[in-house]
């Protein structure tokens, strides 16, 4: 059966990358409607229904780590291990490996989201795992880095291909930012409880670090690698630039770990800190939009793919959002502009054009690509990803927009003076203010959400598909 | 670098590939972290600062425990309309014992670094219990929970303990409570001492009565008890308006 369904799938490990694709799937569907739910309770406060367990606080959580890790996560090991196996001619060093990796990195999505609800947090953005889940992220993330490169020691060429470097640079940085992040003294043994090693001003430092490189890596770097081996298969062309690649490759690995104290402007973090934070925020713009311009030049000479085929355009997208996002940054990291953005809406906004705009559709546009190929068929409908495309498109415009404006209106409520120099504004009015832009932006996510619902149905159906079209095959040379 | 370096050597050498991407990951954070712990003027000298109470401590793991730190932020800016709105702009001292710290990134409702002391105990309850009631607008969500959960006593002195192993100064012995008492004055240091924990937390719930309901201690004497001791450390009027400028 092996032989007839897929030529690679003795050579390949493929088992592995289709258990991650459809996991990934199943957590942007949850993780979404999760986003949805504590969207709409900033709107519609009753929605926290006087339960510990729904209220925001608890909650939100539970969608970024739904989103980042289990979403985000399961889309990278997927396209990881299908990459590493492909350009290095060569299948994973170990399924028993391979196989821990999906069950530990699934678990720990699980076990941090019932925590969450349950009230265990650290109290750090994007790290609120406590620390038995800290250290199972850690096995499973050096059972990794040891399958990664000992997959790519195994490679059948000289050369190791472009995307692997990123995502062995997402590799090393997370295993660096988590391991550092989280350093943290339990009550005791028994006792899911612990406080961090560091405090204060130090604490604050060595969060960012790992809360902006969570974005610089695990959100960057890695679906730069996922660009890089599915923008080129796409387009049927050659990566745009080598040298371009080389050159963005080690300036972005550099720079991105100088820029997390820019989230810490006017902050009691010393001003030297964050002032080079700023600096380095602003040269990263060159890293990133080489980055860009690599992956859409790589279309250049075939762009009427963009009429035609509608993944290439979930990855044009994604990179064009990317380069808007990466403009948007340095923009926000500087001081002035920063006095205004930081603590309101605007951030949450920015974040989300990286978010859905850049990583969810291109991970949207690699998934597409690659689950068709993993079960040796043809997409189910490709109407249905036209449909996901533009409401996907619509859902991150209309989320955008929403967290401009009330990003904006806050900043400038906040420090308006009426004519005597008094505060011109409560801080209530300019919440009053919010509960329209909060109401758009929960629209867009349902938008956005039903565009993956959509895909995630499309995909079952294609799977479906490719099965039964195996069974048939395979009943016919049993035949002959 | 020899002349005739090749980027290719790198690219078809998975060790050097390896450590060469370690290197430049690793050169941004060690030069803007480890500075933090030894330079000085990174915390200000200042008086008043000390560790919480057993009691605003446990109000704090449960501030943590709800996710507060998601809408609230406690840091304030050096802005003239955030002195305005929340006061004296925040002192790194000020968080020096907090771990993990509760800056926040995001202003969902206001800034709550010097909260403390502005609205009454009784204030504060009816507003977690049923924040429209107090703030028609506010999209804050309920906390009933808070009132009716006792809360766990029994692992408190366990807390301090790591705490202390983290470097804040509760203390275990008379020698480090001597210790405390030069620092802090005899009060302080004795709600400091962790074999009184337990009875240190109970008295001062007790007499501080934040919950409106003396005959037992709820999760929401302990909430109310961070809350109210937030920002109030300091003592602004015996410092001058710049005197903290040069720690920037």
């Amino acid at each position: 059966m092996a032989v007839t369904t897929d030529s690679g799938a003795e050579q390949y490990n493929f088992d592995i990358v289709k258990k991650f694709a459809v996991m990934s799937l199943v957590w942007a569907v949850v993780g979404m409607f999760v986003g949805v739910y504590i969207a709409s309770e900033l709107a519609w406060p009753f929605l926290n229904f006087d339960s510990p367990y729904f209220s925001f606080g608890r909650f939100r959580p539970v969608h970024t780590s739904a989103v980042i890790f289990g979403f985000g996560g399961s889309a990278l090991f997927a396209t990881s291990y299908y990459v590493v196996q492909r350009t290095c001619q060569a299948r994973l060093i170990s399924d028993g490996m391979a196989s821990f990796t999906f069950w530990g990195w699934q678990t720990v999505i699980v076990l941090a989201a019932l925590s969450y609800v349950m009230g265990y947090s650290q109290g750090r953005e994007y790290a609120e795992m406590e620390w038995p889940i800290d250290l199972l992220v850690e096995v499973v993330w050096v059972t990794y880095l040891i399958l990664y490169v000992g997959t790519i020691m195994r490679r059948k060429q000289s050369h190791i291909y472009v995307a692997n470097w990123f995502y062995l640079s997402f590799i090393l940085a997370t295993a660096l930012l988590h391991t550092f992040n989280n350093l943290a003294m339990p009550i005791d043994l028994f006792s899911m409880k612990s406080y961090s090693l560091f405090s204060g001003t130090q604490d604050a430092m060595v969060q960012w670090w790992y809360g902006h490189n969570a974005v610089g890596f695990f959100l960057t770097a890695a679906f730069l690698g996922m660009m890089y081996y599915f923008v080129p298969k796409q387009a049927g062309r050659p990566i745009y630039s080598y040298r371009l690649s080389v050159v963005h490759f080690w300036a972005l690995s550099f720079m991105y770990m100088w820029v997390g104290a820019h989230h810490l402007h006017w902050t009691a973090l010393p001003d030297w800190t964050s002032s080079l934070a700023a600096a380095f925020s602003i040269l990263l713009l060159m890293p990133s939009w080489g980055g860009m311009i690599n992956g859409i030049m790589t279309l250049s000479g075939a762009w009427d793919k963009l009429r035609t085929d509608p993944i290439m355009r979930f990855m044009i997208v994604a990179l064009s959002f990317y380069g808007m996002s990466t403009f948007e940054g340095p923009m926000m990291s500087l001081k002035e502009v920063n006095a205004l953005s930081h603590y309101t809406d605007w951030t949450v906004g920015h974040v989300h054009s990286g978010a859905l705009g850049w990583v969810a559709m291109i991970s949207f546009g690699s998934l597409y690509h690659m689950i068709p190929k993993l079960w040796g068929t043809q997409i189910y409908s490709r109407k249905l990803v036209e449909w996901h495309f533009w409401l996907a498109t619509i859902g991150i415009v209309l989320y955008i927009v929403a967290m401009w404006i009330s990003g904006i209106t806050q900043g400038l409520m906040w420090r308006a003076f009426d004519e005597f120099g008094n505060l011109q504004y409560s801080f209530v009015e300019s919440v009053a203010e919010m509960m329209p832009f909060y109401a758009m932006r929960a629209i867009g996510g349902m938008f956005f959400l039903t565009g993956t619902v959509l895909m995630a149905g499309n995909m079952f159906m294609t799977i479906r598909q490719g099965k039964r079209e195996n069974a048939i095959l395979d009943a016919k040379l049993a035949h002959a | 670098m020899n002349l005739n370096f090749k980027h290719e050597w790198i690219e078809t050498n998975i060790g050097l590939l390896a450590v060469l991407t370690m290197l430049a990951i690793s050169v941004g954070g060690l030069v803007e972290i480890a500075p933090l712990f030894f330079i000085d003027k990174t915390i200000e000298k200042v008086e008043g600062v000390r560790p919480y109470t057993p009691l605003e401590q446990r109000g704090r793991d449960i501030y943590i425990r709800e996710g507060c730190y998601l809408c609230h932020s406690q840091m304030i800016r050096p802005f003239r309309d955030e002195k305005l709105r929340y006061g004296h702009y925040s002192l790194a001292a000020e968080s020096q014992y907090d771990h993990p710290f509760q800056w926040g990134s995001k202003r969902t409702g206001p800034d709550l670094a010097r909260v403390g002391g502005k609205y009454s105990n009784e204030w504060q309850v009816q507003h977690l219990v049923a924040p429209r009631s107090m703030v028609p607008e506010s999209v804050m969500p309920n906390y009933p929970w808070l009132l009716a959960t006792p809360l766990d006593l029994s692992d408190v002195s366990g807390r301090l303990k790591a705490l202390r192993k983290v470097g804040v100064p509760y203390s275990l012995t008379q020698a480090e409570r001597d210790a405390n008492t030069t620092k802090f004055g005899e009060t302080v240091a004795a709600q400091l001492h962790i074999p009184d924990a337990q009875k240190n937390l109970v008295s001062q719930a007790n007499f501080g009565n934040y919950d409106g309901d003396r005959s037992s201690i709820s999760e929401m004497d302990a909430l109310v008890a961070y809350l109210q001791v937030l920002g109030t450390m300091v003592d602004f009027s015996k410092y001058s308006d710049d005197a903290f400028v040069d720690n920037r």
